[in-house]
């Protein structure tokens, strides 16, 4: 079985953080397709095909004229709308000129584009990521492009046992890769889910110097996968002992929320959003540092590895036979319901 | 939220056996979880199999 390269259709991807949308035209490619994204001055998101009707020069590359983008090769002006309202020496404007429009939603502060047949979208399919944006909560994040298809990191993330070899001194530890797991696939739900509860084990680095908690700890590590783009870790960690209230109250515990957006960008290469949100420490800039640099250290230790895999992906003749243990039973399933998407 | 159609994969403590129940109720244990996941995705028709490599 090979990690998957085909994009998935007729769903919502992350495209870009709500921080990076604004005045300035901004280019990225989802799933193989040019867009181009802006902020209008009532404060909307909008992601139109970046590349004019005309001769196809990057919109991106162009100019705005208050909500409209004038491109920089003819002056053909477009509205947010994607149609076009302006062409130049001539009065008649071609039924054809016209660019796509992207559905965007704005949530969580992330946005979302649809790539798919717009008569699909439905808004209310995105989903919610609320500690990105909720009182209580502080986030740390970066975006690294990864030359390597997006089925890898998908991989990468279903399988933590792999941070105790290539993420040691950060965020693994000998146990990550010795404890068993529990995997459930939700098929109602689309989600994937991957436990792994340890007890009284080491507290790694990350955590020890962000949370200040002395000695051993409980660990746990939830993953939920909604394929094809939302990954999250729910991640508890408590000294050992503290268990949760019987009424479900856990504020003695530390909890981190590690998101990831993983956006295919071309067949082989993926942008890889990443944020870390926690509900300790919060507010606390030096905390909120070490964690954007020591996450950002764990995002490139995977980013190197999985662009070297990439390449003996690329190079290898098709049929390659991988062998499969307990550790990928959650990456085996992630695999499947992404199959299924295509 | 859980829906009603689970397929769930434990990997009993302290040993290397899987061991998969289907959300209708039927169980199975295996070595490998490529063989348990084909094993689960054939509800209804869940065969038997043997569960040793």
């Amino acid at each position: 079985m090979s990690a998957t390269t085909a994009f998935a259709r007729n769903q919502w991807y992350v495209a870009a953080y709500s921080q990076e949308v604004g005045e300035e035209l901004l280019a990225r490619t989802i799933c193989g397709e040019p867009i181009v994204l802006y902020r209008t001055t009532d404060g909307t998101a909008v992601g139109l095909a970046d590349r004019c009707v005309h001769r196809r020069y990057p919109l991106s590359m162009s100019r705005r004229d208050g909500d409209r983008i004038v491109c920089g090769y003819h002056g053909f002006t477009y509205e947010p709308s994607g149609a076009c309202v302006y062409v130049p020496a001539q009065t008649r404007i071609p039924r054809t000129a016209r660019v796509p429009a992207y559905p965007v939603v704005e949530q969580d502060t992330l946005v979302w584009v649809w790539i798919g047949d717009p008569e699909n979208a439905d808004p209310a399919d995105v989903p919610r990521v609320p500690w990105l944006d909720a009182p209580g909560w502080t986030t740390v994040r970066g975006m690294e492009p990864l030359a390597a298809r997006y089925g890898l990191l998908v991989d990468n993330l279903m399988d933590l046992s792999h941070e105790t070899y290539l993420h040691g001194g950060y965020i693994g530890t000998p146990e990550v890769a010795e404890t068993p797991i529990t995997t459930e696939v939700d098929e109602d739900a689309g989600i994937v889910r991957v436990s792994r509860r340890m007890k009284d084990v080491e507290c790694p680095p990350f955590y020890a110097r962000s949370t200040g908690i002395a000695g051993r700890i409980d660990r746990w590590q939830d993953i939920e996968y909604r394929p094809p783009c939302l990954y999250q870790l729910h991640s508890r960690i408590a000294p050992t002992g503290v268990e949760p209230g019987p009424d479900g109250d856990d504020r003695a515990a530390c909890h981190a929320e590690i998101v990831y957006a993983i956006t295919p960008e071309t067949e082989h290469t993926t942008l890889d959003f990443w944020m870390v949100s926690r509900d300790f420490a919060v507010g606390d800039e030096e905390v909120s540092e070490y964690l954007a640099t020591s996450n950002h250290t764990v995002v490139m230790q995977d980013v190197v590895a999985l662009n070297a895999l990439e390449q003996v992906i690329a190079a290898e003749p098709a049929g390659y036979q991988e062998l499969s243990i307990n550790i990928d039973t959650g990456g085996l399933a992630a695999r499947r319901m992404l199959r299924d998407l295509l | 939220m859980t829906g009603t159609t689970v397929y769930r994969i434990v990997w009993s403590p302290g040993s290397d056996r899987l061991v998969g129940v289907c959300h209708c109720g039927a169980d199975q244990e295996a070595d490998d979880p490529v063989r348990l996941w084909q094993w689960l995705l054939a509800h209804p028709e869940h065969e038997a199999m043997d569960d040793r490599e």
